[in-house]
């Protein structure tokens, strides 16, 4: 069956791709944090949890050693080929799109769990093949060009992973229990209004210390949602769940925690500021949870 | 009580400003330690998660095709298509690409846009070129409209994909609430993130439009260096 199998394979040819390149220019630092991307994704499943847990160290102390380096100045792109640049571009979103839709119709082919990754590796495989046929790309260029972004975005790139598997430590620790039973105890029973309040911003503000509205909904739901608001006040049990979550993801746009969404955005587009799009998204974020807040209110009492 | 020390140590590292990985495995070591684990076993979890979580950073495996086709003058074309839109600012263009994000979320479409297939290739770089012609040129407003083109795709994606009765938010929820023997059908909660949906893009594309005018303050005068 066709699932992650094919995804990490292709990745991890990526990245095996990038480190040989930063190898032959001497970036050596480079080089060996792609090379222990690549095995993550090649041998990753065959290394046991122990070894994965040296790799990551190893990972870290790479990016901690200031070695690696940003990529030179880029050559000026040459814009000979006219609009024709724009149909590699397009085929990546178009193919996860007809992906999507077609590969849950082949579940025996393709695993129906991962059908949308399985459409874009495939997309991107069409891509890169109309890169030589149609824009007469020469074999290592476009690895080349990847190489100098992946060096411009640098240890950024684990940043997202590295924040999910510290979650997990979080949740084998138990520090979701603990946080709701510090928000349960401090709202007093029969108070509507603080209960939304502590349940609207303690979704928020788990979320923002999680990285993860996922992490915050159980522990939320059990401290105040269906105590409080659905079992205690009578809310519908669809609202407090729906705009509660929705508040949470307001707390996903103000946190670093988030990386995969605000800092990895920021180093593709080499912001200056790594904040520089959690910044953007906060004007955003407060008044749409005061809206989550004032819908839950006018809801549930 | 004592297992929060880690979230400690994560806000104080950050806010210090020390490397991110290194109080991110401070962190981990500090919640193990304060709940009792030993540290192979701190190792060994943090090492599991990391293999289980491995889809978040293959989405990297673009960046050949994007290189390329950057160095294929993809950028500049993109601009180049602007230039033809009479009346597009960047405001008005972010603002478009907010209502179709949230739109192509909410029919299950998350993955045919993101910072590495639309943003950085297409959605950025037509939002610079539209400010460039309102006269906002300069390092600040190039950051400025590239903030805010990541963050209008991130809006867009959120406050549309719960409106998809088979996204992962969705699931989660019938299941803990299943927990307590609450039975919901997925579509009862789908239909209640539309008012958040429409509030967002109010409040977002109202933001965006602000952006306009504030881009016609970075006019004048013409920067130093330029």
């Amino acid at each position: 069956m066709i699932g992650l199998n094919l995804v990490y394979g292709m990745a991890g040819a990526v990245f095996a791709i990038f480190a040989v390149l930063a190898l032959c220019e001497r970036r050596v630092a480079n080089a060996a944090f792609y090379a222990l991307i690549a095995a993550s994704f090649l041998i990753g499943d065959r290394l046991g949890d122990v070894a994965n847990g040296v790799l990551v160290l190893a990972l870290v102390a790479i990016a901690a050693s200031g070695r690696m380096r940003r990529a030179d100045a880029a050559p000026v792109a040459a814009a000979r080929h006219g609009a024709r640049v724009f149909v590699p571009a397009l085929v990546i979103p178009a193919a996860a799109l007809a992906g999507t839709l077609l590969f849950k119709q082949l579940p025996g082919l393709i695993d129906p769990k991962q059908a949308t990754l399985v459409a874009v590796t495939c997309g991107t495989l069409i891509a890169l093949a109309l890169c030589f046929a149609l824009l007469g790309a020469r074999p290592a260029e476009p690895f080349v060009a990847g190489r100098r972004l992946a060096d411009d975005i640098g240890w950024v790139a684990v940043m997202p992973q590295m924040l999910a598997s510290l979650g997990a430590v979080f949740a084998l620790a138990g520090v979701g229990t603990v946080v709701g039973d510090l928000i349960g105890a401090v709202v007093p029973a029969g108070n509507v209004p603080g209960a939304v309040l502590a349940y609207a911003l303690g979704m928020a503000a788990f979320t923002i210390v999680m990285g993860n509205a996922f992490a915050a909904f159980p522990v939320m739901a059990a401290a105040v949602g269906v105590p409080l608001l659905i079992r205690g006040a009578g809310g519908d049990p669809a609202v407090v769940a729906a705009v509660g979550m929705l508040a949470g993801f307001c707390g996903t746009l103000m946190t670093p925690m988030a990386a995969n969404f605000n800092l990895m955005p920021a180093a593709l587009l080499d912001l200056k500021d790594r904040y520089g799009v959690i910044r953007a998204q906060l004007p955003t974020a407060i008044p749409l949870l005061a809206f989550n807040a004032a819908l839950l209110y006018a809801m549930v009492a | 009580m004592l297992v929060l020390a880690g979230i400690a140590v994560i806000a104080g590292g950050f806010l210090l400003r020390f490397h991110p990985l290194l109080v991110i495995v401070a962190s981990a070591a500090v919640t193990g330690w304060a709940a009792g684990l030993d540290p192979l076993r701190i190792l060994a979890t943090f090492g599991h998660a990391f293999n289980e979580t491995r889809y978040v950073t293959a989405i990297y495996m673009v960046l050949p095709v994007i290189g390329l086709l950057e160095r294929r003058g993809l950028q500049e074309r993109a601009r180049g298509l602007v230039a033809g839109l009479h009346g597009a600012t960047a405001g008005r263009l972010l603002a478009g690409y907010l209502l179709f994000r949230q739109v192509t979320a909410a029919l299950g479409l998350t993955s045919v846009a993101g910072p590495a297939q639309t943003v950085r290739p297409l959605v950025a770089p037509m939002a610079q070129a539209a400010a460039e012609r309102q006269g906002a040129t300069g390092d600040a407003a190039a950051e400025e409209v590239k903030a805010m083109a990541a963050a209008t795709d991130n809006i867009g994606l959120f406050f549309g994909e719960d409106i998809f009765i088979a996204i992962g938010s969705i699931l989660l929820m019938k299941g803990v609430l299943d927990g307590y023997g609450i039975v919901l059908e997925p579509f009862q909660l789908s239909i209640w993130a539309i008012p958040t949906a429409i509030a967002a893009f109010a409040i977002h594309g109202a933001r965006l439009l602000w952006l306009d005018r504030r881009l016609a303050r970075h006019t004048q005068p013409p920067g130093p260096a330029a």
